[in-house]
């Protein structure tokens, strides 16, 4: 569904590259986590998925970027938005500045697509019961709290149902509850064969939803695989990456001679929850 | 608000030579209530008090309030009723100029708060304008930029960088400030493992110098493993304020307020131990203490 090869990108006047020999595969219908540190390049990358460089950013891009059989490199930024959205990371810079509810805000993007004016407003209403957001749909949206600004800029592109769907840290804002409500959107949307690409800290989620994890560091994506065996490879804490507070107990604990080095790092609270069962385990 | 009122800072008096000592205060919140322009009354009824020195978490649902409470403590909304008093001032009797040499903070979103055309010119533009004499403005935000780690940055335009960069920014200029109470509104959001760390380090500093540090964050990790007071909000109140360790018990308020305990007390707690391990030290340290049991 996406496939990368060889990109390289230059901001505008930079001197460095930020970017240099991606190579990423993300299958139809699966969810691809991306971890990384500050400044690794990961909203560059977001924005090179969803054709927003070179498009809208410039600078000097190299290498193919193909989504949904379109080349994005060449092809223009309409050609772009008709089959990825982005959900860009500071939701307080997606808002349109062009409406006056929050309805209208969700509903900007269907208006540009020419979609009806009565399956508009049931898609509207459908996305909006989705992220339990009903009762924001008459304020302004910037009347709204940090969390709540988040979910209507998520509502916002998921109700265009494109194909793909970049979302570049969507739940930094978010609740712990409404954390897990919006993966567990996800996942609903990838049954439905939406391709999901979220970049994110909150690793104990990317493990339970991700299908696969993809580390960028170094200027490129230095390790794709599942998420159970990503998050327990040691060379995480070179790319300055973390990991869930279940690998750093088990590593501590294996660290004091507490856990046999042949068990495997609880990634997991499942897994967790078995390692760290005196009763089972002294048995 | 407008970015002039929340920054046009006052020169208060010069005190040149030697950097004035930076001493904690007392934060009085008594039974504030604010209600926006639009009728939405977003804190209703809230009474904390927060002792000089102290380090205190505000945690809780989307739209809880939280943000809305802690803009109260440096003028930027004024409460419509109640009162609230840092040190021994009450903020309805001073400018918003006049608080933020007392109270500074660190907005969620850093994109209001940047606009030097230089790093460095960002987080001095705060000292400057308190009147410190410019070797001791050079040497605040140097101190400051290499404790959120962007010394290798300082003098690049704030929006070539990052997201979370802008957030360290952010975090340095107003620690530049030296004001007695610090606010931090969500710092973590965005941080890597690393920046997490470092953001912990400059709120134990500053703590460890007396000033009185109040983080917004829906990072239970964060909270469980660097502060001592948890404050849990939902629908504009207070449901539990507490030490973590009895905060994280309290099941019934931290579902209202859409929270959870951090994820080594859930896996303590589904393994069936009465202890509250809030870091990944005190769980293995539990666990230590079992294998010896048996
Ligand atoms: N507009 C720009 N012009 C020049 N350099 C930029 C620009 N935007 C970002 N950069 C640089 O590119 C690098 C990668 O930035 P990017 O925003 O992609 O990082 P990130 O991994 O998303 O970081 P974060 O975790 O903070 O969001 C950083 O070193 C940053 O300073
Ligand atoms: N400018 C505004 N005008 C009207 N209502 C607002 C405004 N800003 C926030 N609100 C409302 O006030 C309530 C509290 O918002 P606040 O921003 O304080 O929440 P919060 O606890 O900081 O949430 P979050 O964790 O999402 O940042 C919410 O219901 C929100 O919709
Ligand atoms: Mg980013
Ligand atoms: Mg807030």
């Amino acid at each position: 569904m996406i496939s990368l090869t060889d990109v390289s990108y230059a901001y505008p006047d930079a001197e460095a590259l930020t970017l240099e020999h991606v190579d990423l595969e993300v299958e139809r219908g699966s969810i691809a986590g991306i971890v990384g540190a500050s400044g690794a390049g990961k909203t560059t990358l977001a924005k090179i998925i969803a054709g927003f460089i070179p498009h809208a950013d410039g600078g000097e891009l190299s290498g193919t970027v193909r989504v949904d059989g379109r080349d994005l490199s060449t092809g223009s930024l309409v050609d772009a938005v008709s089959v990825v959205g982005l959900v860009i990371q500071n939701p307080f810079n997606q808002i349109s500045g062009a409406k006056y509810t929050v309805r209208e805000e969700i509903a900007f993007g269907l208006e540009n697509f020419g979609t009806p004016r009565d399956e508009m407003q049931r898609r509207v209403d459908e996305v909006a019961a989705l992220l339990r957001i009903e009762h924001l749909l008459d304020r302004s949206p910037y009347a709204l709290s940090g969390g709540q600004q988040q979910l209507v800029a998520i509502a916002s592109m998921i109700v265009l149902r494109t194909p793909v769907i970049v979302m570049d840290e969507p739940t930094a804002q978010l609740d712990p509850a409404g954390t897990r409500m919006v993966f567990d959107v996800l996942s609903a949307l990838r049954e439905t064969g939406i391709t999901i690409v979220i970049f994110e800290h909150k690793l104990e989620l990317l493990q339970q939803h991700a299908d696969r994890l993809h580390v960028v560091a170094d200027r490129s994506i230095v390790l794709s695989g599942a998420p159970d065996d990503v998050l327990a490879d040691d060379r995480l804490a070179q790319w300055a990456v973390g990991t869930t507070r279940y690998v750093t107990a088990g590593r501590l604990a294996r660290e004091r001679g507490l856990l046999p080095p042949e068990v495997p790092l609880p990634v997991s609270f499942e897994q967790a929850e078995r390692v760290f069962d005196r009763e089972r385990s002294v048995r | 608000m407008s970015r002039a009122d929340a920054e046009g800072v006052a020169p208060v008096a010069n005190t040149a030579g030697a950097d004035p000592v930076i001493v904690g205060m007392e934060v009085l919140i008594e039974d504030v209530r604010f209600s926006y322009p639009s009728g939405v009354e977003a804190v209703k009824g809230v009474s904390l008090s927060i002792r000089p020195g102290e380090r205190v978490a505000i945690v809780g649902q989307n739209g809880a309030g939280k943000t809305t409470l802690v803009r109260q403590l440096n003028g930027i909304f004024r409460p419509t009723s109640g009162r609230v008093q840092v040190g021994d001032w009450i903020t309805s009797e001073h400018t918003i100029a006049e608080l933020a040499t007392r109270v500074g903070y660190v907005f969620q979103n850093p994109d209001e708060q940047l606009f030097a055309r230089t790093v460095r010119a960002d987080v001095e533009f705060g000292p400057r304008n308190l009147g410190l004499d410019s070797a001791q403005v050079a040497r605040r935000a140097e101190t400051a930029i290499e404790a959120v780690g962007l010394s290798g940055v300082a003098d690049l335009h704030p929006h070539h960088l990052s997201l979370s960069e802008r957030k360290r920014v952010a975090l340095a200029g107003v620690v530049a400030m030296g004001t007695p109470v610090v606010v931090l509104d969500e710092p973590t959001t965005g941080q890597d493992a690393a920046g997490v760390d470092m953001i912990a380090q400059v709120v134990a500093a500053l703590t460890d110098a007396g000033r009185t540090v109040i983080a917004i964050t829906h990072d239970m990790e964060f909270c469980a493993e660097h502060f001592d007071r948890v404050i849990v909000m939902a629908g504009g109140q207070v449901l539990v304020d507490g030490h973590p360790r009895d905060v994280f018990v309290r099941d019934a308020e931290l579902d209202a307020a859409a929270v959870e305990p951090p994820q080594l007390t859930r896996l303590a707690r589904a393994l069936g131990w009465d202890d509250q391990p809030l870091s990944a030290e005190e769980f293995v340290g539990a666990f230590a203490r079992r294998g010896a049991h048996s």
